[in-house]
């Protein structure tokens, strides 16, 4: 039913990703899916990594663990947004169309008074995407 | 936006977008002194304490120039005038090395260096650039004295010198051109084009360059005291630092507040002039809080869906007013005066530029060195957001787009202004401009051109946007500043800091002299940055020789 599963990852919040990670693992054994993890980075240096290279080889890196913990085939996309904070649901309405992804399975927060003024990536992904989008609470 | 996919099956197969760089080894990780929560619904993720010290002492200095008007004032301008008079010689010589220091990038190999590593791609096309750097750096200053500063220095050439106690008393470049016309236009176009040509680019490129190439080349975060790294070491992330940032945020906040409000009544005697809108602390409050708001949508919208797309539009539009005066002026004209100024330019800029013994100490003084202090105080926050957008560039690349072609066009738009309204005295006896206060200049020189009408109106949208791209690029580089060099910083810190300096704005406008007396003071930060600035040179050279070895080593 599904055959490539996108999940978008915050690699400086890994630890709150554990229950998305577990159902994502869950869903791509069942129908045989390949899950791409995709990250969004700026071009700038962050906490995480100094350039996009170096994020590249975390995402990377990160990719072949779940690979391996998950059991399941894996791969890895990076984008480098100039304004990750405000761009991101663009880039990542792109990126499930350059991947080709039919599944989207990704954290999120509970929804509160901020969501009125900007919409959750999630939300933005199941309005904008041919993809399903499948939402994990924390 | 760029893409790259890693299969993780070969571990063979990882990209490496950037190439070669030199990275610098520190152990100071990115955001490690950040503070990061929520107020109310909205999340934060700051600086401690640059995020607090600047916000406060900005509040405290509204409340001193509000409680103590005339102290603050008589404080402010006193310093104002040591700091321009005492320190020209300071600040031309300054000047004159970023010029001759950006011309040696060109045609060293030091040039051949890419911003972001070897194999780096710009982020955006040349249009998107050019136009942003365009809007930041001095869209609304060419509204401003496009017109009136080539009829400034015009009239006071014609005027000759004159002097009293053997010290010139005039405001006349050089040695004027006493009677004679044809040259006092060559001299007043050749001193506008050297306040607005080589001189202040040089001053953002160097600022630019030096956060560009310590940021995408030796990921150090993008913020003001990164540049001080090969200077201080690893004390840059201490005081040192914080003190540099708190400055550099602090310049910014101001001189875009200050901007603002003389922004507002610019815009306000426009629509006076065509509308009969009353001139008034009213329809300026209202015009700051409209310029605040689109400045906000902007910034909600990001650097590609706000910023960039208003910074196109404008360009799109001055382009457009200025090929309609070029078309509707005396358009013969302004083609021979462009290249009779450009040469003019060349002829004057070893005198104009010279920082010792000079007669002329009205100008000298009171135009050159007050400009180079501005442009200097401007610099932090045009220099930064110019290395936001300029990832992927070569130095020479950037050099060439940051220093020459912008001064080019400074130059046609300076001519094809100045040029108009200098032939309307000169020619024609249309003096109704030349008598005109500051701000209505540019729109008497349009009256008497067709269209009169829609044309003002550009012009008012052009104040109104230029305004608009200022704040919001302004509120990007703030929200970066005072969060440790994070551009991910939540969407509502950067809200915060557009609000913010529109609230400021508007106290200082309804306070007597308020405006003024912050502008002193912010000009007057110009000379702790020129120091800053030297510094930033010797950083740019140990960056670069560090950046050539490396890439031969990789060869």
């Amino acid at each position: 039913m599904f055959k490539k599963i996108l999940s978008p990852v915050d690699l400086a919040h890994a630890d709150k990703l554990e229950k998305a990670l577990a159902v994502t693992g869950e869903l791509a054994r069942s129908y045989g899916a390949e899950v791409c993890f995709v990250g969004v980075t700026g071009p700038t240096p962050s906490e995480l990594a100094r350039n996009p290279k170096e994020y590249a080889k975390q995402l990377a890196k990160f990719a072949a663990e779940q690979g391996t913990k998950l059991g399941v085939a894996t791969s890895s996309h990076m984008i480098v947004s100039t304004d990750p904070a405000v761009q991101m649901n663009q880039e990542l309405e792109a990126a499930v169309d350059k991947i080709g992804a039919d599944l989207v399975v990704m954290a999120t927060h509970p929804p509160g008074v901020s969501d009125y003024f900007w919409s959750g990536h999630g939300a933005h992904l199941a309005a904008h995407s041919d993809a399903s989008v499948m939402l994990i609470r924390g | 936006m760029a893409d790259q996919s890693t299969d993780t099956d070969e571990a063979a197969g990882i990209p490496t977008p950037d190439g070669t760089t030199h990275l610098i080894d520190t152990e100071y990780e990115i955001g490690e002194d950040n503070v990061e929560g929520n107020v109310g619904p909205f999340g934060f993720d700051i600086h401690n304490p640059v995020f607090l010290i600047s916000g406060l002492s900005i509040v405290a200095f509204v409340f001193y120039t509000l409680a103590l008007p005339e102290q603050s004032n008589s404080l402010f301008s006193w310093l104002f005038g040591a700091v321009t008079k005492g320190f020209d010689w300071f600040f031309i010589s300054a000047a004159n090395i970023f010029v001759l220091f950006c011309l040696v990038l060109i045609v060293t190999p030091w040039g051949n260096v890419r911003l972001g590593g070897t194999e780096a791609t710009p982020d955006y096309t040349y249009v998107g650039w050019f136009a942003m750097l365009f809007a930041a750096g001095m869209g609304i200053g060419l509204m401003f004295y496009g017109v009136s500063e080539p009829m400034s220095h015009f009239s006071s050439s014609f005027g000759g010198t004159a002097a009293e106690n053997g010290m010139r008393t005039d405001w006349a470049p050089l040695g004027g051109a006493e009677g004679d016309e044809a040259a006092a236009v060559r001299l007043g176009m050749a001193a506008t084009i050297f306040h607005w040509g080589l001189h202040p680019w040089a001053i953002y490129a160097i600022v630019a360059l030096s956060l560009a190439l310590f940021s995408y080349n030796k990921g150090l975060p993008l913020t003001i005291r990164s540049a001080f790294y090969p200077i201080f070491g690893d004390a840059v992330w201490g005081w040192v630092g914080h003190v540099i940032d708190t400055l550099a945020v602090f310049a910014t906040l101001f001189g875009l507040a200050t901007s603002l409000g003389f922004g507002a009544t610019q815009a306000n005697a426009g629509l006076n002039e065509l509308f009969g809108v009353p001139v008034g602390a009213t329809t300026e409050v209202i015009l700051i809080s409209v310029i605040t708001a689109i400045a906000l949508i902007s910034v909600l919208r990001g650097l590609d869906g706000g910023v960039k797309v208003l910074s196109e539009i404008n360009m799109g539009l001055a382009f457009l007013l200025l090929i309609f005066v070029l078309l509707v002026g005396p358009t013969i004209y302004l083609v021979k005066l462009f290249f009779s100024s450009l040469a003019a330019y060349i002829q004057y800029l070893p005198a104009l530029s010279n920082p010792i013994g000079r007669e002329d100490v009205n100008f000298s003084q009171g135009w050159t060195s007050f400009y180079w202090a501005w442009w200097i105080s401007w610099s932090p926050f045009v220099g930064m957001f110019i290395a936001r957008v300029s990832r992927g560039r070569t130095v020479r690349e950037f050099i060439i787009c940051v220093l020459l072609i912008p001064s080019m066009v400074c130059v046609l738009w300076m001519s094809v202004f100045g040029g108009t309204a200098l032939y309307q005295v000169v020619n024609e006896g249309y003096t109704v401009a030349q008598d005109a206060s500051l701000e209505l200049k540019l729109f008497k020189m349009l009256d008497v051109l067709p269209l009169a009408s829609i044309t003002s109106l550009v012009g008012i949208i052009l104040v109104v946007v230029f305004f608009v791209t200022s704040s919001d690029s302004g509120s990007l580089v703030i929200d970066t500043i005072t969060a440790g060099g994070k551009i991910d910083a939540p969407v509502p810190q950067r809200a915060f800091w557009c609000i913010f300096e529109g609230a400021v704005a508007i106290v200082l406008l309804l306070s007597a002299g308020g405006l003024q007396s912050l502008q002193s003071m912010v000009i007057s930060t110009g000379l702790p940055f020129t120091v800053v600035l030297l510094l930033m040179c010797v950083a740019i050279g140990k960056g670069l020789a560090s950046e050539r070895r490396s890439i031969k080593d990789a060869d």
